[in-house]
């Protein structure tokens, strides 16, 4: 049962910013804290070629790729040795890769391989489904493509990718000079080239649709792992040719980028004083291995962990934080401004307090509510409704924006019927209509609505009210009926405000 | 004595009709009690189990007839079934209820007549079968007060103006006043809790001198609530399970069009000295309606039109009103919740002038012990989550989040480059439900308040230390 197999270790749950991940596996969150706490040197990563050029592992791209899964980036791990915990990790790091970078694998998707159980060069090819045919990993047969979506159809983590190609008439594939099959992305890995705690070499592709995030997760998981190599932090690059373009691009690429800040302008913007050498000195500790060029001026290193880094002031961002935000002066913007209310919600607050000086009793009920709450129950058609629709809610009680406030007064006096008579209750807020002429074609409309619960109806109650606020909004009654001020006039049907 | 009582209450109801109970004590000079004994004691006559056995016709009856005719018949027949006066023939397929004997003895009758010599289990049992009721009768002992004295002289409860006008309140003597109980209730009308807090924090904004921005429009577009914030399209916040999306009005259209290809190409290419995110940028996606998921949609759209009227000038922003989150509903989540959102853009801004800022916005709130929390918020670069120290709770928890506006989302917008934008952002109901001591958050917000909470909710002063913890 499970309480056996628990891990008596007492493990941490970490959260990470959604932006980092070079932090998403242990390996990369160690080694970004121990150069944080300036224990050891920030790792240098390598690409090393093999030792003539043609032996440089190859995938060639098919045009048919271009129908559905456009791109791969690959790379190899040479001699590596993984114990259980890092093998646990990598896997890991894949998964967290695929769910979060990915987008649960529709945009990037990572296979990886024993290169000693295969044989380049590869080809990357876009196949019907029938034609595909090879044993998923861990089953014990060979399934066609069209047979693979039955077997995973209701598999409890496999089932959520398959709509990512299912309806496609052709489906990815990687082969290997063979002819053997690697992975069918982006759902399952072939059985023969598993990976194992016994494996040397590993072979990694990446298909995506986005290939700035193809890379960066290669990276990511190439620069967290290639500690295990036997030639530490070295990465062997893999050739990709684009049949359809012609290109021929090499992957990863492990770039090391630099750029120039001025140190002037990082600390006036976080408001510290600092000089320049002090600021290299922090920006090391973030693992952006940076010098003084001359004067003010930084040369900073962003390694190819930190994809985030895509400005300025993210390496302001990452200065403040080694200096600590809690250290930081604290000082006031020194603007002269005028405090100023929005009208409309001025216009509000006093009707507010006048209506609770009328012993009427403020609500605040939901802007969201049931299409039947707004027309049916009311006696209203829905279609004669200026309603805004809601595509996707996750309950019955979301459908649509109010039109009315009506309908959240009387649930108001549903849930509290057990309070004492009269109940006198309003509620000032905004309702939502469409109107074609409105730039995102629905506007908010700020109403007042009042409700009066008690043995009688006192219609008079509420006409009085009425009264009420039109004097205090300074418009006369009109006995004349005409169009200064206010008059009412009888009507028929059903007339909800 | 008993039996001759009720010999005489029939003999009188024979010779005068109908008569009450109150009449006969009078009439027989017997306490009212022992009336109602022998009325009882009466009732019983008419007993169920009796009822039953004389309903049964000599040749038997259907059980299912028996059931209709007769009250009590369920009682009745299981009782008259135990004593064996009846038995049940079920052999003809439908249950007939035969006689057994010929004549019977009602103990049940007799013991009510005589109950005083009852033993305890018997009398439990006809309790049970509501035979027999205990009644309590309290009594009072009258003797004399200090105060004793043959003629009453009455207290005047009030004050009048008949006392006033002819001077009798001199001589008049005044009852006591209760001054143990609460008086009576006012009718009075109420605010709800939740914006007598949304009150005090527009008070706070207002009198740090910031402008109120208008966010009376919940629909909003794609476009303006994430690709103008440089929120990247492949975001996990634009998924339909963290969303609404709406289906009508499906999608909008009327963008500014300069603006929107700048914000195409910095999402796609960079550009304002960054890299951009480099993906496939579209405007079907820019075009999705939805319901707004922050304020800062309207915070964008307030420096983009700031720039629009030719120059720049510093400004303090503000709103609180309500956005949208696809959530299900629970104890701590609403779909719909209030966002607190200020704004601050001018020249060469820093981020010590943002917690600067932050510590006089909480100081007003009565909190003054903060600290700051690295965050990741894909338009603001730095984000610091902000904590403070509950003593309540005795530990630090998170109340708000903040950061200085990416370069990426406002330079689009024309804003110059020297200029930063502040801005932070908090939730009503979480200071509200802390502040109140609240649970739930259902009991706050929407139809299922608890209006006698809305009644008895004091007057908000957030800077007021509360002490009830």
């Amino acid at each position: 049962n499970h309480a056996d197999c628990a891990s008596e270790e007492i493990i941490y749950k970490i959260d990470v910013p959604a932006n980092r991940y070079d932090l998403l596996c242990l390996e990369g969150l160690t080694a970004g804290l121990l150069v944080f706490l300036e224990k050891i040197p920030q790792s240098r990563y390598k690409l090393i070629y093999p030792t003539s050029q043609n032996k440089l592992e190859k995938i060639t791209v098919k045009s048919a790729c271009m129908n559905v899964r456009p791109f791969v980036v690959g790379a190899i791990l040479r001699g590596i040795t993984l114990t259980k915990e890092s093998y646990d990790s990598f896997i890991d790091l894949q998964d967290k890769l695929h769910q979060n970078l990915g987008r649960k694998r529709s945009l990037v998707s990572i296979g990886t391989h024993d290169l000693d159980t295969i044989k380049g060069p590869f080809v990357y090819n876009a196949e019907p489904p029938k034609d595909i045919r090879f044993k998923p990993l861990n089953q014990d047969k060979e399934y066609n493509g069209e047979e693979i979506m039955d077997l995973y159809a209701h598999h409890a983590q496999l089932k959520q990718y398959l709509p990512i190609i299912k309806d496609s008439p052709v489906y990815p594939i990687i082969y290997d000079s063979n002819g053997v099959v690697l992975s069918l992305p982006p759902i399952i890995n072939s059985d023969h080239s598993k990976i194992t705690l016994n494996t040397k070499n590993i072979f990694i592709e990446c298909t995506n649709t986005d290939l700035t995030k193809g890379q960066i997760a290669v990276d990511i998981l190439v620069s967290a792992f290639s500690q295990y190599c036997k030639d530490k932090y070295t990465v062997e690059p893999v050739e990709i040719i684009y049949e359809e373009t012609k290109e021929v691009v090499r992957s990863p690429t492990l770039q090391y980028r630099s750029n120039e800040i001025n140190s002037d302008d990082a600390v006036n913007f976080i408001g510290i004083k600092e000089t320049p050498q002090k600021i290299a000195k922090l920006l090391s500790k973030m693992c952006l291995k940076s010098e003084v060029k001359n004067g003010n001026i930084l040369s900073v290193e962003i390694p190819p962990t930190r994809h985030d880094v895509i400005h300025a002031r993210d390496i302001y961002e990452d200065i403040a934080i080694a200096w600590g935000y809690n250290n930081i002066l604290k000082t006031i913007p020194k603007i002269l401004s005028v405090g100023k209310k929005f009208p409309l919600n001025k216009l509000t607050d006093h009707l507010r307090q006048e209506l609770a000086q009328c012993a009427f009793t403020e609500t605040l009920t939901f802007a969201l509510c049931s299409r039947e709450d707004v027309s049916d129950k009311l006696g209203w058609s829905f279609d004669q409704i200026p309603a805004v629709t809601i595509s996707n809610p996750k309950t019955l009680e979301f459908q649509v924006v109010r039109t009315t406030l009506l309908p959240g007064l009387l649930k108001t006096i549903g849930a509290n019927k057990n309070m004492p008579l009269p109940l006198k209750l309003y509620e000032i807020s905004d309702v939502v209509l469409r109107d074609p002429q409105a730039e995102c074609g629905a506007r908010n409309q700020r109403r007042l609505c009042a409700i009066y619960y008690n043995k009688s109806a006192g219609l008079e109650v509420i006409h009085g009210l009425l009264d009420r606020i039109m004097s205090l909004l300074d418009v006369p009654w009109n006995v004349n009926k005409t169009n200064d001020g206010y008059y009412l006039e009888a009507t028929e049907g059903i007339v909800y405000l | 004595m008993t039996s001759e009582l009720t010999e005489n209450i029939l003999l009188h109801v024979e010779k005068n009709g109908e008569t009450n109970s109150l009449d006969l004590m009078n009439v027989f000079n017997e306490d009212h009690q022992k009336i109602i004994g022998a009325i009882k004691s009466l009732q019983t006559l008419d007993n169920s189990r009796s009822r039953c056995i004389f309903a049964v016709p000599e040749n038997g009856i259907l059980q299912a007839e028996i059931m209709n005719s007769v009250p009590y018949a369920k009682v009745g027949l299981s009782k008259a079934l135990v004593a064996g006066w009846i038995k049940l023939d079920k052999s003809s397929g439908k249950p007939m209820v035969i006689r057994n004997v010929s004549t019977i003895e009602d103990t049940t009758q007799k013991n009510l007549k005589n109950f005083d010599n009852l033993t305890d289990n018997i009398k439990a049992d006809y309790k049970k079968r509501k035979l027999l009721q205990e009644i309590i009768v309290k009594s009072v002992i009258v003797k004399k007060g200090p105060n004793f004295a043959t003629k009453i002289e009455k207290l005047e409860t009030e004050l009048t103006s008949d006392l006033l006008i002819n001077g009798a309140w001199k001589e008049q003597k005044f009852k006591k006043y209760n001054f143990d109980a609460l008086g009576s209730s006012t009718d009075t009308g109420h605010l709800h809790p939740l914006l007598k807090v949304r009150a005090e924090f527009r008070n706070i904004f207002l009198e740090m001198g910031f402008e109120e921005m208008p966010t009376n429009n919940f629909v909003e577009s794609s476009f303006w609530n994430f690709d103008a914030l440089f929120q990247p399209q492949q975001h996990p916040a634009r998924d339909a399970h963290d969303t609404f999306f709406i289906s009508d009005p499906k999608y909008s259209t009327k963008f500014p069009q300069d603006y929107l290809a700048k914000v195409k190409q910095v999402h796609s290419k960079g550009g304002y000295g960054s890299e951009g995110y480099r993906y496939d940028w579209k405007i079907e996606e820019a075009q999705k309606n939805l319901l707004r998921t922050h304020t800062t949609a309207v915070s964008a759209r307030m420096l983009y039109q700031l720039m629009q009227k030719g120059e720049f000038k510093p400004v303090k922003y503000f709103s609180i009103d309500r956005v949208f989150r696809n959530e299900t509903l629970d104890a701590t989540h609403l779909a719909e919740f209030h966002q607190i959102e200020g704004v601050v853009a001018d020249y060469n801004l820093t981020l010590g002038d943002l917690i600067g800022t932050l510590y006089e916005f909480f100081k007003k709130l009565g909190i003054d012990k903060l600290e700051f929390k690295p965050a990741y918020n894909p338009y603001t670069e730095p984000s610091m989550e902000i904590f403070c120290f509950h003593e309540g709770l005795g530990k630090w928890i998170e109340i708000g989040n903040s950061g200085v506006f990416r370069p990426e989302m406002i330079l689009p917008m024309g804003l110059p480059e020297k200029v930063n934008a502040l801005a932070w952002g908090l939730s009503l109901e979480r200071p509200t439900m802390i502040k109140y001591g609240l649970n739930n958050i259902r009991d706050l917000v929407g139809p299922k308040v608890d209006l006698q909470m809305v009644y008895n909710n004091p007057i908000c002063r957030l800077e007021k230390v509360n002490n009830k913890k």
